[in-house]
């Protein structure tokens, strides 16, 4: 601690002076340390007792604290292990706080929270964390690309699946498949039509062969796709993430990109996408199946994609480059010591729109806990108040910069508390159909390697990310 | 009860002859397992249709086995012949799938019958088993860790496999079984590098770890001693790699192998996987040299925006980083500003690192942040923000004023935390300059009245004390005032109530003398012993009386010593001795089975243990369709030795054939992207029905296509290649001799000679490059361009001659369009790079072109034109770049120098210069001249060349022989006589020259 090195000190000499006056303490102090050296050594990690094995067992924990599902991919561990995590959710108050690693006396818990679940894995031995975390995550995708979405009831409905795709994706703790292409050839997604066949003739959602992709160096791919109509298409979308000030400078903002691809394509087809304007995109991510070398050299994403949707690359445009924010917020939030109110002005106006129309406009506020009521009258739009969570939504919709939308109003407060000391910040939503805010275009697309002539298209949106208005 | 009636009807259920109700118990029953709930005395219905033909019952029922076999050990071995008969199934995923299950059966007494398994599947032709059996190793270990030593031979084994598939999940066996045997590693070195980029993903991570520890032990520490480093300046630059290794010309020279562990694992950076991407920055942060660190803050910015999770591990390892290198992040410090909806440790997280990162420059904006934060709703990071503006003022001497004024402002704020963290954090600014600061002591006595957090009270009264000669007149009301509610205080409150009561009675006893006393009988008799012990201490320290001895002279000096101020440290200080990305680092505590990462041995070991012998260069020649023909391995050996026979006659044959049974090898070391993957899908369409016995083989060239391979340099290209040519020999030998397979090493190498191939293997055509001039700024309105024969194989046809042009903006307006225009004469054949939309101003850019000379020299003229203008320009290869090297033996070099006799032979005697008169300047100054490749000579006076022309593929063979004096007898035979003559001027040219 910190805080205490000053009386530390005190106590420092305090303690020395005692050890001289009584030796005999001293001598049992000194003995303890070197006692206490021997140990460390002796525990040092040797290569022997090393064990590398990663992801024990796993828990799925809903938002009331019961396991409704736990695998172990080793010996079992008992459900008792949860306990620990229970007590730091207890604390953390907000599911949000739990940390994600713990540790308890001979295990580690590393926790995801997706979609009000908690998916709680046991480790015993030195991992990267975020090797497991990442995993997690990939369970949780894999779910939601089966069953459309990640919640306890679809995971129960499911669970003779879910259990064949943990068994699937994982072998002794370590990833086995995780490629969504690879666990649908074995393991059938469920549809109506084949849960009723299945019931009726015996049949079952388990694939009889082992996926080609499997084997081969294009893992992301099945083999033998076909399609009457072949297409493909991609989804550019951009979310703005901005802080703005009180004074309506940016402060800080950058563009997370991501474009998404649906390729419904037969054979083994080879595309190539080139830009526009490559040169925005400095910093990438991409799916395994992009070839690096062609983008370093040549700034074009080439590869082989794989069947379905999947997202091809991720791109930051950092805070360091110039970003157009969309819209102006003209906002003043008054509380007064006299009357135990406040008043609430909000106005919003489109700023560097280039020229398209901002739809889906929202406003959300996080009221400080004195606020009891809103009474407030909305120009465009409705407004909500949530008194428990203190949450007040604007849904505007439309932004129409000939008239603009703007929220006022009184805000009733609890008497005798004292104000609250800071402004909320305002979160703001918002979508423009039609356009990159990072200007980035895609120039074309090719294909290479089969014969037909697939139907294309590209679809951009900007969305508003993490946008935050402090007041 | 309930649940046995349950289990009862499932037992029915499973014993019921119908398919369909047996799936449906064994799905109930894995709803049982999930939930946690037993079912364990249904094991004897269950373990009887294992052998079920329906897969997914089948599959169900194994899940059942893996969860209660352990505790019925004896029913679980009934299950035992099942798997043994499924190892041996033609079916690679039954084969894979009963290994699986087997060894996850936790039953001591088949550890035998899994070791056998393990064994027979590491041999197995399917990768996808290979890889299993991997996996099976681990769960072998644990189970019975007796078996170590076999286990190990499997482990090297598998090491060896060229596998992507395999390679990771080895990797992993290794880290658990044999982490100690680096050993086993030094052979495979360069293979798994190289292999990384199209290794699964978690197969990388794992794979990147173990080569951290490995490169720790065996190369020297690139972080040179002594030589102050400046960060910033190697920020801006760091990206350049070429520039980095020219510079170094100090006495730490980089092994090559520790320059292909960081080059081949930056492009992984861009892995959509976030652990890959941290294992890649913590590689670069432990074994780069300083300044190439920094090209991973990019990428660990960009995880910042993934799940909340991710963030959090993430940040934790900047923090760490950040102390060391602020640099390193300071340009992305707006990527750490808080958000309100941020969770409360991904705040505090962020605000660590804005301290680390908070210098004089950029102190103001981060202040400016921090007193936004410091009015934040949630409390507890408002408090830890007082603590970072704390360390600020500390750590920057500039603003410890503003700070501190700041900081006294918040003493009125209406909430009593930040109040409480306040005053902490005032105390130990004031005592890094306690001199004009009695307002300050005022003020807070002023306020103690009310403040009860316990550990702001303390600090007051610890400020009381220590600076009670500032405040003679207040201290003493204050120790009043304490003495009336000690009984009430907090145990630190009480402790420095003592402190307090101590100093004062030394420096003011006349007025403090009572209060003293009383406060110390107080003490004497209160609950908690660490204040009896405190004050029966104080009392003896300060109080005379005739046993006190020399001691209480001492007192004064003893309890009011200066004290050293306290530096305000970061939480993440000592975070640097865990590895980074650890469980260990994220924890700040040693996690089981943490292994501490080595330090740099002071000299390197042997570097050449990572030698792999490569098949002496000689002429192999491998028929791929011929694999694909194979229909499965018992037909092997028939078919093994009619190759054998069709490859000797093929061996008569001259290399350049170019039909289609010659080499495939030939091919796809030359071939463009596009053939090869032409040449995959018809090999593809072949393997279809024979697919266990060529499955094996079909990733091998699918190694080279996907991933980057056609864009891999040359020789990591032929390394694959090389690999390649491994696998198939040992398949061969497999098909040969399936029973004692690696035992017979006179096999091998017949075997080896039995094939004959002729691959081109280039070891040193890289001469210096020389730039020729396209076209000059002047006459270009701006654009400049150049080129260079980058030597390479030519990616889009291989006849075309790989030419790599530098175009460069030198204008003060950005070019658009750069593209190709007109070509003459109109046969030439170009292939031209894609259109260049936009060149800013200054910025310069490389594309590939690839020309067909048919091998003439004849300059190609086209012309390069942006969107406004259109220039003409030429390139004119010089003679010795329409070549490419071919290895070949000094026997075969003679054999064809034999066939190109007379008129096809040109000759002269030449004068050398003296300076190259060494046979390696005699090898660079021919580089320098020809894209030839050397043919080892046995004789010491003769120097011998191979290559061949690009176009037509025709040898040029040139050989050198060395006289007594300083002439010699250039000889150069190929079917071209006048490449010929002008290789010959030209290399007669750069011999006379120094």
């Amino acid at each position: 601690m910190n805080h205490s090195q000053g009386f530390l000190k005190d106590i420092q000499i305090s303690c020395l002076v005692v050890g001289w006056l009584l030796s005999n303490t001293a001598s049992i102090i000194l003995s303890f340390r070197v006692w206490g050296g021997q140990s460390m050594t002796d525990s040092a990690p040797s290569w022997f007792f090393y064990s590398a094995e990663m992801i024990h067992s796993l828990f799925l924990i809903n938002h009331l604290g019961d396991i409704f599902l736990e695998k172990h991919w080793k010996s079992v561990i008992s459900r008792s292990v949860c306990d620990y995590f229970f007590e730091a959710r207890e604390k953390a108050v907000d599911p949000e706080n739990v940390p994600p690693v713990l540790q308890t006396p001979h295990h580690y818990l590393i926790s995801i929270y997706r979609g009000k679940l908690f998916f709680l894995s046991v480790i015993q031995t030195e991992v990267p964390p975020l090797f497991v975390i990442e995993f997690l995550h990939r369970v949780a995708d894999t779910f939601q690309d089966y069953f459309g979405e990640c919640s306890e009831s679809v995971i129960s409905d499911n669970l003779v699946i879910v259990y064949e795709l943990l068994e699937e994706m994982l072998d002794n703790g370590f990833p086995l498949a995780t490629e969504s292409n690879v666990l649908k050839e074995m393991i059938r997604p469920p549809n109506i039509l084949r849960s009723v066949v299945n019931t009726l003739t015996g049949g079952s959602n388990v694939g009889e062969t082992l996926p080609q992709g499997q084997l081969s160096n294009i893992p992301w791919r099945r083999a033998g796709v076909k399609y009457a109509n072949n297409e493909a298409y991609f989804d550019v979308t951009e979310e703005i993430d901005a802080i703005v000030d009180k004074s309506g400078t940016t402060v800080s903002a950058e563009i997370q990109g991501v474009i998404e691809a649906c390729v419904k394509l037969s054979g083994m087809p080879d595309l190539t996408m080139s830009f526009m304007n490559p040169r925005l995109l400095d910093d990438v991510s991409f799916h395994p199946c992009v070839r690096f070398r062609r983008w370093e050299s040549e700034r074009v994403l080439s590869f082989i994609p794989p069947d379905g949707n999947f997202t091809l690359m991720t791109y930051h445009i950092s805070s360091q480059n110039l970003v157009a924010i969309p819209v102006y917020v003209k906002q003043s939030i008054n509380f007064f010591e006299a009357g135990s109110c406040g008043r609430l002005d909000i106005t919003i106006g489109p700023k560097q729109t280039m020229g398209k129309t901002v739809e889906d406009l929202k406003v959300t506020i996080h009221m400080p806990k004195a606020v009891l009521n809103a009474n407030l009258t909305a120009t465009q739009g409705n407004y909500t108040y949530d008194c428990t969570t203190k949450m007040l939504v604007w849904d505007i919709g439309k932004l129409n910069p000939q008239k603009l939308p703007n929220l006022r109003g009184s805000l009733s407060m609890q008497t005798g508390v004292p104000n609250p000391e800071e402004n909320p910040s305002l979160n703001i939503d918002l979508k423009i159909q039609q356009l990159a805010i990072s200007g980035l275009k895609v120039s074309r697309l090719d294909m290479y390697g089969e014969k037909y002539k697939p139907f294309k298209g590209v679809k951009y949106v900007t969305k508003a990310g993490k946008f935050q208005v402090r007041t | 009860m309930p649940s046995v009636l349950r289990n009862e009807d499932l037992k029915e259920m499973l014993e019921s002859s119908k398919e369909s109700l047996k799936l449906e118990a064994m799905k109930r029953i894995v709803g049982l397992i999930a939930k946690g709930k037993s079912a364990s005395e249904l094991f004897p219905a269950v373990v009887k249709n294992v052998a079920s033909k329906n897969i997914e019952l089948k599959k169900l029922v194994y899940v059942y086995l893996v969860r209660y076999a352990e505790e019925q050990q004896d029913l679980a071995l009934l299950s035992i012949s099942t798997f043994q008969r499924a190892l041996k199934d033609p079916n690679q995923f039954i084969r894979a799938s009963a290994l699986r299950v087997l060894s996850s059966i936790r039953v001591p007494i088949i550890v035998p019958i899994m070791m056998l398994a393990i064994k027979e599947a590491a041999a197995d032709l399917s990768p996808y088993v290979r890889k299993t059996s991997a996996h099976a190793i681990q769960k072998l270990y644990s189970l019975d860790p007796d078996q170590k030593e076999q286990l190990i031979e499997v482990i090297e084994k598998l090491l060896k496999d060229k596998s992507t598939l395999v390679a990771g999940s080895v990797v992993m066996a290794f880290e658990e079984v044999c982490p100690d045997r680096i050993d086993l590693i030094h052979k495979n070195y360069r293979k798994l590098c190289n292999l990384l980029v199209d290794v699964e993903e978690w197969g990388q991570v794992v794979i990147i770890s173990m080569l951290t520890r490995y490169a720790r032990t065996q190369f020297t520490s690139p972080w040179m001693e002594g030589a102050e480093f400046d960060e910033n300046k190697a920020f801006y630059d760091s990206d350049s790699e070429e520039k980095k290794d020219q510079t170094e010309a100090k006495p730490y020279v980089m092994d090559p192998d520790h320059r292909l562990l960081l080059r081949n694992t930056k492009p992984l950076l861009q892995s959509r996987n976030t652990a890959v991407v941290m294992a890649v920055a913590q590689l670069y942060w432990h074994l780069a040299p300083k300044h190439e660190v920094s090209i991973v803050t990019k990428s660990l910015v960009r995880l910042l925006r993934s799940h909340r999770e991710v963030q959090y591990i993430v940040l934790q390892n900047i923090a760490t980083m950040s102390i060391q290198r602020k640099g390193m992040f300071e340009p992305f410090i707006k990527s750490f500003y808080v958000r309100s909806t941020d969770a409360t440790h991904i705040k505090t997280l962020k605000l660590e690192i804005l301290t680390n990162l908070a210098n004089e420059a950029n102190i103001s904006t981060i202040l400016r942040e921090f007193q936004t934060y410091v009015k934040s709703q949630d409390k507890a990071f408002a408090a830890a923000t007082i603590q970072a503006i704390g360390r600020c003022a500390t750590n920057i001497s500039e603003v410890t004023d503003t700070c501190l004024n700041g900081l006294v402002l918040l003493l009125s704020n209406r909430d009593e935390a930040v109040v409480a963290e306040s005053i902490v954090v005032i105390k130990k600014l004031l005592q890094t300059q306690p001199t004009q600061h009695g307002d300050i002591i005022k003020h807070m006595a002023k306020l103690f009245d009310n403040v009860t957090v316990p550990m702001a009270r303390a600090s007051i009264l610890w400020l009381m004390g220590e600076y009670c000669e500032k405040v003679p007149k207040i201290a003493p009301d204050v120790l009043r005032k304490m003495a009336k509610t000690f009984t009430a205080e907090e145990d630190i409150v009480k402790l420095q109530t003592v402190n307090l009561a101590a100093k004062l009675y030394l420096t003011n006893s006349k007025q403090t003398k009572l209060l003293t006393q009383y406060i110390l009988n107080l003490g004497k008799y209160d609950q908690n012993y660490d204040i009896r012990d405190r004050t029966r201490f104080i009392r003896q320290l300060i109080v005379p009386n005739e046993k006190s001895g020399a001691l209480s002279k001492y007192a004064r000096r003893i309890l009011l010593a200066p004290k050293p101020a306290p530096v305000l440290e970061s939480a993440f200080k000592d975070r640097d001795r865990y590895q980074l990305g650890t469980l260990s680092h994220s924890l700040n505590l040693k996690a089981t089975g943490y292994q501490e990462l080595p330090d740099w041995p002071a000299v390197a070991p042997d570097q050449s243990v990572r030698n792999v012998e490569i098949v002496e260069p000689q002429r192999i020649k491998a028929d791929l369709f011929w694999v694909s023909n194979v229909h499965c391995p018992c037909v092997c050996t028939e078919s093994g030795s009619e190759s054998e026979e069709e490859s000797s006659e093929d061996s008569e044959k001259t290399s350049s054939d170019s039909g289609k049974s010659s080499s495939g090898s030939e091919k796809s070391s030359s071939e463009s992207e596009s053939d090869q993957k032409k040449k995959k899908k018809t090999k593809k369409a072949q393997q279809k029905k024979n697919k266990p016995a060529a499955d094996r083989y079909a990733e091998i060239p699918a190694v080279c296509h996907t991933g980057f391979g056609s864009f891999l340099p040359k020789l990591e290209f032929i390394t694959i290649m090389i690999s390649f040519f491994y696998d198939f020999f040992f398949f061969c030998q497999h098909c040969l001799f399936p029973q004692n397979d690696s035992k017979n090493p006179t096999f091998r190498t017949s075997g080896i000679s039995l094939f004959h191939m002729s691959f081109q293997v280039t070891t040193s055509s890289f001469g210096p490059l020389k730039t020729y001039e396209l076209l000059h700024h002047m006459t270009g309105k701006g654009l400049s361009a150049k080129y260079h024969f980058p030597r390479q194989p030519c990616l889009y046809q291989p006849s075309m001659v790989a030419v790599q042009v530098i175009l460069t903006n030198s204008s003060d307006h950005a070019l658009e369009e750069i593209h190709i225009g007109d070509q003459s004469p109109a046969s030439l054949n170009i292939h031209c790079f894609n259109t260049i939309e936009r060149l800013e101003p200054g910025a310069s850019v490389t594309v590939s072109m690839g020309i067909d000379f048919s091998d003439s020299t004849q300059a190609a003229n086209f012309q390069l034109c942006t969107k406004e203008d259109q220039f003409s320009v030429s390139i004119q290869p010089a003679v010795g770049e329409l070549l490419m090297p071919s290895t070949m033996t000094e026997q075969d070099f003679c054999k064809e120098q034999g066939k190109l006799q007379g008129m096809n032979e040109t000759s002269a005697t030449i004068t050398m210069a003296t300076a190259n008169a060494s046979r390696q300047a005699i090898n660079k100054q021919v580089l320098s001249v020809a894209n030839v490749g050397e043919v080892p000579s046995s004789q010491n006076n003769f120097s011998r060349f191979g290559g061949r022309t690009v176009s037509s593929r025709a040898l040029v063979l040139l050989s050198l022989e060395l006289s007594e004096s300083s002439g010699a007898l250039l000889t150069i035979n190929t079917e071209k006589s006048v490449m010929a003559s002008m290789l010959l001027r030209d290399l007669k040219q750069a011999l006379a020259q120094a």
